[in-house]
Parts: structure tokens; sequence; C-alpha cells
């Protein structure tokens, strides 16, 4: 399924490109250079959202399947603040439905990140095993473009768009009515965390190019991520330093939760956020150069 | 025998080449841990001192999360049930078809290799994580619990085996096994006792779960050893899991029986 669905997306590009070719009659750079390239990527992205979309449909009862367990795995982990609020009113200062809130957040900022980036992410050193990484390389677009978005998993959008639901719900529990203002800064700061998951994520796939496989990767990812969706107050001493300020789990979506909830202390958090998300971006481009200058091909 | 012991063999050196895989993969784990701990500290912070969840002091509690992590690194069921679905897939289950091999007993054998040398390895980051938090950690309250404990722990290893090998053997009939895996996992992680004790469920939940298989894969020995499955409770339990253990046996060899009816040998 992998390899077919590889040089399906290779002759889509091939195409897209193919046709930009011959319209701009090999003119490059110039006026307006950026523009251009932000169509052709615009156009490449287009494409492997075609062939992302044929190639679900391709498997309609998976595609339903795995809808069905990220809800089931959602429900639980929403069963298990049930269970701990059986037994206490506040975890720190958080009252359950802020948790709640919380918990959709996070879910829901996961589930773009699984739509856009996971598959692609995971599939990296798939791809250096099996020696397709060169073919990619030789395309005419960015590799890390290609390699990062070449797979979009539309019943991610499904979950999130449950996670929504859930986030609204608590709202309404919690009596809240967050103004124009912190709903978008909402969105737009579950964006940012979504750039953190990635970036994060991408320097995990970069680092174990070689040696670990697939699913080691996919299981680290669960471990670290998992903590993204619990309340930052509770946490302490180094564990907390560490998980805010070098891996920013804690602030991924505690963020934007305390934003819609009315939490935030001070506008740091939310300057730390984009601050530290910028750094993770950056360093993932470094490791990314880094395993390039020393890739040498698998097979083939 | 000798031919299992050869088996025993390979999976290991097998498994050795992970050895490093296998140290990330246990320091990783330490992480939701961790998250876990804080999450009680501060619940039992906002009850005050003695304050206890369903008769758990805190102490109590994170015992009974380390002794998650230790009969978890024991038992689980790491790479085996997609290796098999894979084996499956791939046709390569064709050789063993015609050798004088059983690929139930192989592959509780590679289980049982890939186990040793995970806990071998698995056990450095946990018990340095474990002596920090090492006033925490209760012992067992006599030898003869500490036997129990064993005996169910082995058992509760078998019972994980065989339910991830017969869920497995779904890919003689499905192209994607990967989705039951996790359906399974979801159900395993809060049945099983891996997020909580089952014991702070309320009453109903918990008298239903007394009944399923889930709770014999984690819960039911880790609450041998901190002393709170005794007596009468502690005999029924065993007895449970036994029969829970008997039943999943039978059913991967029935599962695989039909299964190899439908075997095209595709790829092999």
């Amino acid at each position: 399924m992998g390899v077919e669905a590889g040089y399906s997306t290779l002759y889509g590009i091939g195409r897209v490109r193919g046709r930009r070719g011959m319209e701009n009659g090999g003119r490059s750079s110039g006026g307006g250079g950026l523009v251009r390239v932000m169509t052709r990527y615009g156009q490449i992205y287009a494409a492997l959202w075609r062939n992302s979309i044929i190639r679900e449909m391709g498997f309609k009862i998976n595609f339903l399947l795995w809808i069905v367990v990220e809800l089931l795995w959602f429900v639980l982990h929403l069963g298990f603040i049930q269970v701990m609020y059986l037994h206490t009113d506040h975890i720190a200062s958080w009252s359950k439905w802020e948790v709640v809130l919380l918990m959709g957040t996070s879910h829901f900022i996961q589930q773009l990140f699984t739509a856009f980036f996971f598959n692609n992410c995971t599939q990296l050193s798939e791809h250096v095993r099996m020696g397709r990484l060169d073919f990619i390389l030789l395309l005419p677009a960015s590799s890390r473009f290609l390699l990062s978005l070449r797979h979009v998993d539309l019943g991610s959008f499904v979950n999130a768009a449950s996670a929504l639901v859930v986030v609204g719900y608590a709202t309404q529990q919690l009596r809240l009515e967050p103004s124009m203002v912190q709903i978008l800064g909402y969105l737009l700061l579950c964006g940012v965390g979504v750039m953190v998951h990635y970036s994060l994520m991408f320097i995990m796939a970069s680092v174990s190019f070689w040696t670990v496989r697939a699913q080691g990767i996919i299981w680290g990812y669960y471990n670290l991520f998992n903590i993204a969706r619990m309340p930052d107050e509770v946490f302490r001493g180094g564990f907390k330093t560490v998980f805010t300020f070098v891996l920013p789990m804690l602030l991924v979506s505690n963020v934007p939760a305390r934003v819609l909830v009315g939490k935030l202390s001070s506008g740091w958090m939310v300057l730390l956020l984009l601050g530290l998300t910028c750094v993770c971006f950056a360093v993932s481009q470094w490791v990314w150069n880094v395993s390039m200058r020393r890739y040498t091909s698998a097979s083939s | 025998m000798s031919k299992y012991l050869h088996v025993l063999n390979i999976g290991v050196q097998n498994t050795l080449v992970y050895r490093v895989n296998f140290l990330v993969r246990a320091c990783f784990g330490l992480i939701p841990l961790t998250a876990t701990l804080f999450m009680w500290q501060a619940i039992y912070a906002g009850k005050g001192v003695g304050g206890n969840v369903e008769g758990y002091l805190y102490g109590q509690m994170v015992s009974y999360y380390l002794i998650v992590t230790i009969v978890d690194g024991l038992t689980a069921v790491a790479e085996d049930d997609w290796q098999i679905a894979a084996d499956i897939k791939d046709g390569n289950i064709s050789q063993f078809l015609l050798k004088p091999i059983d690929y139930l007993s192989y592959r509780l054998t590679l289980y049982c290799g890939g186990r040793m040398i995970y806990s071998a390895f698995a056990l450095i980051p946990i018990a340095i994580f474990i002596y920090f938090k090492r006033e925490f950690l209760e012992l067992p309250a006599d030898a003869g619990t500490m036997g129990l404990f064993l005996i169910s722990t082995l058992l509760a290893g078998l019972l994980q085996f065989f339910i991830s090998y017969t869920m497995a053997l779904l890919a003689f009939w499905v192209m994607e096994v990967s989705t039951f895996i996790f359906i399974l996992f979801a159900f395993e992680a809060l049945a099983g006792g891996q997020l909580f004790p089952l014991d702070i469920l309320p009453m109903g939940v918990r008298e239903v779960l007394r009944y399923t298989p889930f709770p014999y894969e984690m819960f039911f020995p880790v609450s041998i050893y901190l002393g709170r499955a005794q007596g009468a409770e502690l005999i029924g339990g065993l007895a449970m899991q036994t029969v829970w253990v008997g039943i999943a046996y039978l059913t991967a060899r029935w599962v695989w029986r039909r299964g190899i009816r439908r075997y095209t040998a595709s790829g092999g």
C-alpha cells in the first residue's frame, strides 16, 4: 500500500510540475517571485490532497474504523477525568469542566496535527529503510515540504470536530461567554500548538533516521504528548521546567485553554509559547539539515 | 523441546539488537507515569494530611503505579502482535505450516525471550526511578504473598499474550489489524487498571469488570502484591484468572484453525 501510494503521489507532483513548467516557459526569478512560489506550492499541495482523498476512499472501512479508534481513546481519557473527579472537586485550581475543556483542546490540537503531519513524520524512517527517500530528494520541490505534507489524514478532521464539540459543551457547563478576541486567540494558539507538535515530531523522526523503526517513534510520541492534556499547575520542579522551557508540552494546550477560560494571569505565557514555537521550528530545520548532510542512500 | 530452546535463543539474539530502543522506550514510558503521579499528588494535597481515596493513602497510590510499571515491563506484549499480523499478511507463515513447529508455541517462546531482554534493559531506568520514590514502595506482606504475586503475574503475561495473539490472527480476515489492536489497547488500559486502580471506580462498574478478562491482565496481580486481594477474594481471583487463561488459549487455537483454512499464502 505504502509503495503504490508513494509512487502515485510522485506522479501527481510530476503532473503539476509539468503543467507549470510549460506555462512559465522556463522563466525563473524576477518580480512576484514569492507569489509564484506560493502558487506553485499551493498547486502541489492541492495535488497531494487529491491523492490523499483518492487513497482514503480506497479503504473506506478502515477509514471509518480509525475514526472510531480515536474517538474511543478520547472517551477513555474523558472517562479517566470523570473517575478522578469522583474523588475530588479540584485538581490544583482546575475544576472538572475546566479540565474537560483542556482535554478537548489538547485533542483538537493533536487531531489537527495528525491530519496534516503525523503519518508523514512516522513514514520518514520507512522511506529511508525502503530506499524511497532518494526519489523524493530528486523531486524539484522542497524535500521537507513534500515529506511533511504528502499525505493528509482526512479522518482526523472528523475527530478534531468532535473535540471542538466537547470544548463547546464544557464552555457551556462553565457558563463562559468568551469574546470574539478570546475565540480567535484560542484558535490561533491551537494552530501554534500544531506547529510545536510538528516541529518536535519532525526532530524525533529526523534523529531516528537510521536506528529506530516507525513503531518506536509512534510509541515515543504518544508518551511525550500524553502530558499536554494535564493541567500545568500540578507539575513541579525539574519536570515542569523541562516540559515548559525545553519541550513546551505543558504550554501547547494549557495556554489556549487558559485563554478561553480566562485563567490567563499575564501575557507572558503566550509570548513564551510563541517564542518557543519559533525555537522548536528552527531546531527542527537544523536537525533536518544535519541529517541530510549525513544521509547516504540506504538501498536501491 | 530443544527446538524451542533454539527459538528462544534466536528471539533473545534478535531482541538484543534493539536494546537501545528498549532503554529509550522505558525512559519515555516514565514521562506519563511521572505526570500521573503529579496529578495524584495534587489531588491528595487538596485533601490534606491523611486523606485517602477508597482506602488508598498517598503512598499506597504511588506504590500501585510503581508495581504496575514493573508488571507491565514483565508482561506487556510489545511488537509481537504487529509481527504476527505481518507474518500472515506477507505470507511468512507458510514455512511454519511445512515445518514440524507449532506457530503458537514458536510465538510464545519469542515473546518470553523478548520479555526477558526487555525487562533486563528496562529495569535500569525503572530501578533509578523507583529509587527516588523508594519511600513509597511497599514490600509484600510475606513470602507467600510474593509467591502468589509472581504466579499471578505469569498468568497475566499468558493472558495478555493469548489475547493479543488472537487479535493479530484477525489478519487472516482483514487487511489492517492495527485498528483492532488499538481498540484492544484502549480497553486494556482502562479496564485493566493501567490508568488507575480499579477499586476507585463506582461499585457497579467494578462488579461488571470482575467478570471480564481485563482486570486479570494487570490489576489483579498488583492487588495481590499490595495485599488488597486476600482470603476468598484472592482464591476466587486466581481461579478466575486461570479460567480466563484457559479460555484465551482455546480461543487462540480455534481462531488459528479457522484462519488457516482461509489462508492463501499471498506473497509467500
